[in-house]
């Protein structure tokens, strides 16, 4: 994937410019707004990360609000020090796709990158979704593993729903109280890992091939082939 | 050399003296003392006007009734004994109070004087039975009479009066009193209110001064009070309150810097330890990474800890009041019962969740959900095996109450009031992981809402009880449509 970073942080910025390549991804570098914006605005990326305090004028705000006046629908995830609400409000008002507050865990940043280019990418209301032999269907809200149906609270459907959306890539905790409690801050509690640890009872005991792992320091992941 | 310090002196205080002068226009107690004392010269006016009026009517009517009478008197002997006898009957009057006030004139059929003290009929005295007042000239010089003129029914005419000289000198009197009066009391108005103003200017000096030496960081000072229990000594005590508040305000602010000072000094501490051992005696990289592992975890502890301090901050400003939307409570409820209830089993607890519904409320969904999680965070913490946790949200007489029951070792009396303070710990959970900010969030996220937290024993454990006013209107809505 293309990525474009626009941070002015020369630490930062190179830290995420880093591990994007680590992760395979190609990455331009913008410490400006107006370069910032002249790259997203000429060049095809799959996603911009984006500061929201820049030097050269344009901050991040003005910079997306550019860009969508454009038509360019880009994934935009923002990453800033400004962490009110009132703040990550904005940034999604503008147009952003995501918020990110620094400090932030790299694996955290790269989660979310990762599930919006797929976002991205899917076009169409999909009906069924399966990852290896693990089957769901959205209309009936039936799921099932090799043909055997597989009985799901409504909560851990979505949870499931979620992990399968987002086959093939890592999914913080974070990620999963947003995306399928809403909730919107960290409880002091693993309430995430217990819900997760239910549905790994019920989705992978059985089977021979566990599909749902816990990837270190970063959070869960949903695939059927060992990488 | 006395003059030229005295010119010196002169110099120095003519600007200050034109400044006051010219503040006295702008001077608010001047102001104040000037309509007062317009109010008062208004009313004194009217008083004194009125009252001369009545007096002299008053002294006026006196007359008339006794120049009734003694007309009367004198038609009687008229009628008695004819023109001979009214005549006599004036002559005696005249002979026994020759320097009376009386004045008799007695003209016969033709008109020519019969008797009497005025040496003619006053020209402009042309009808009988009315009321005169004209100037006469009297055997002893020239006055002023009341008149009234009677027809005789033989013909003839009988002038009779009183001399009022006397009660016109009384009114000049009255009025010169009553002006001089007048006069007198805009010089004291004026006195007044330079007194006043002086009064003012003292009183809010005091004000002033104090405001200024807290303003320059002495935050000790107060406002004097004059012992009084005036209006002023009011406006102290309300000054002084306001002082104390924000002294206590700064205070907890100093507290909460020391606290954060310390707090994040242990986890800072660990984490630089961690990175330093590993850089000196890291034996390998998995060591070495290992170690740099912990110190990032230590770092997001440390980060987390801003973040609920920002965040209690955030909702100690109010600005989230902005976004208060409608909300039923009892499906949040549900929602939190159903993400704690998992751990709670995992955990050999049990959370036991009563929700009578439905519970509209005009608040913020988020915070709410994070108080309630707080809360149950901290039973799940402090719960001993196989204990139970009761969740429980009603709506009663207009207040909703969240209620977070543990069995778990709860808060001693004394600590309970201090336990909502930012970075409170309990000597009991010392030991335990946490912030010590937990309580402090739902303090503020209840505050918030116009509501409050309350920390009580649950014989064993805690019991905290949000409760939440609710606003009329919404209930009145949100309630019919219920089940």
């Amino acid at each position: 994937m293309r990525i474009l970073v626009v941070e002015d942080d020369k630490d930062v910025a190179g830290f995420v410019v880093k591990g994007m390549r680590e992760a395979g991804h190609t990455v331009e570098h913008a410490d400006n707004g107006r370069d910032g914006l002249f790259l997203a605005a000429s060049e095809n990326f799959d996603a911009i990360i984006l500061d929201r305090m820049l030097p050269g004028g344009i901050d991040g705000l003005r910079l997306l609000e550019t860009l969508r006046a454009q038509d360019n629908v880009t994934p935009v995830v923002f990453l800033s020090a400004l962490g009110q609400v009132d703040d990550r409000v904005k940034g999604l008002k503008a147009g952003g796709d995501d918020y990110l507050t620094k400090p932030f865990a790299f694996a955290e940043l790269l989660a979310r990158v990762e599930a919006l280019t797929r976002r991205g990418k899917s076009d169409g209301p999909t009906t069924r979704l399966s990852v290896g032999d693990l089957e769901m269907d959205l209309l009936s809200r039936g799921v099932r593993r090799g043909g055997q149906k597989i009985d799901l609270q409504p909560r851990e459907f979505r949870l499931l729903e979620y992990l399968m959306r987002h086959a093939g890539q890592v999914v913080t905790r974070t990620m999963l109280l947003e995306g399928v409690w809403d909730y919107h801050f960290d409880p002091q509690t693993n309430v995430i890992d217990v819900h997760v640890s239910r549905l790994r009872q019920k989705i992978d005991k059985p089977f021979e091939l566990p599909l749902l792992h816990t990837v270190r320091n970063a959070g869960y992941m949903l695939r059927s082939e060992e990488v | 050399m006395q003059i030229p310090s005295r010119q010196r002196l002169r110099r120095v205080r003519l600007p200050r003296l034109r400044r006051r002068g010219h503040g006295l226009l702008h001077s608010a107690g001047f102001r104040f003392a000037v309509i007062y004392a317009l109010v008062f010269g208004v009313l004194a006016c009217t008083v004194a006007f009125s009252a001369w009026y009545t007096t002299i009517g008053l002294l006026k009517r006196q007359v008339e009734v006794v120049i009734g009478n003694d007309a009367a008197a004198l038609n009687d002997h008229y009628d008695v004994g004819g023109m001979a006898s009214l005549a006599d009957a004036i002559r005696n009057r005249l002979a026994d109070n020759p320097d009376g006030d009386g004045i008799y004139l007695l003209l016969d059929q033709v008109g020519n004087r019969v008797i009497g003290n005025v040496n003619q009929w006053p020209a402009p005295l042309n009808q009988v039975d009315a009321w005169y007042q004209l100037p006469v000239i009297r055997d002893k010089g020239e006055s002023v009479a009341l008149l009234r003129a009677y027809a005789l029914p033989g013909g003839g005419q009988l002038l009779v009066g009183r001399d009022v000289r006397a009660r016109t000198e009384l009114r000049g009197v009255l009025r010169t009193g009553l002006l001089s009066a007048l006069a007198l009391m805009l010089v004291l108005g004026l006195v007044g209110a330079i007194l006043i103003r002086a009064l003012f200017r003292r009183t809010i000096r005091d004000i002033a001064l104090t405001a200024r030496a807290i303003a320059r960081g002495d935050l000790a000072r107060r406002v004097p009070k004059t012992g009084s229990g005036d209006e002023f000594d009011e406006l102290a005590d309300i000054i002084n309150d306001m002082l104390e508040r924000i002294g206590r305000l700064m205070d907890g602010v100093r507290q909460v810097s020391n606290a954060i000072a310390h707090d994040l000094r242990t986890p800072i501490t660990r984490a630089r330890t961690r990175l330093e051992d590993a850089s000196l005696h890291a034996r390998d990289n998995e060591e070495l990474r290992s170690a740099i592992d912990r110190a990032t975890l230590d770092l997001d502890d440390i980060v987390g800890v801003f973040e609920a301090l920002l965040r209690i901050a955030e909702i100690e400003a109010g600005s989230r009041r902005a976004a208060f939307a409608e909300i039923d409570l009892a499906p949040l409820i549900a929602d939190v019962d159903e993400l704690y209830h998992a751990v709670a089993e995992e955990r050999g607890l049990r959370l036991e969740t009563s929700v009578v519904g439905p519970l509209p409320l005009l608040g913020d969904r988020q915070l709410i959900q994070q108080a309630v999680a707080n809360l149950l965070d901290n039973a799940l913490k402090f719960s001993p095996p196989g204990a139970a946790i009761r969740l429980a949200a009603r709506l009663e007489e207009r207040l909703l109450t969240i209620t977070v029951a543990d069995r778990g070792p709860g808060i001693a009396e004394a600590d309970r009031s201090r336990a909502t303070e930012r970075f409170f710990r309990a000597e009991s959970a010392r030991t335990t992981s946490g912030s010590g900010l937990g309580l402090a969030l739902v303090a503020a996220v209840a505050q918030l809402h116009g509501g409050v937290l309350r920390l009580a024993d649950n014989q064993p454990g805690l019991k905290a009880i949000i409760t939440l006013p609710i606003s009329g209107d919404m209930l009145e809505v949100s309630l019919p449509g219920g089940p």
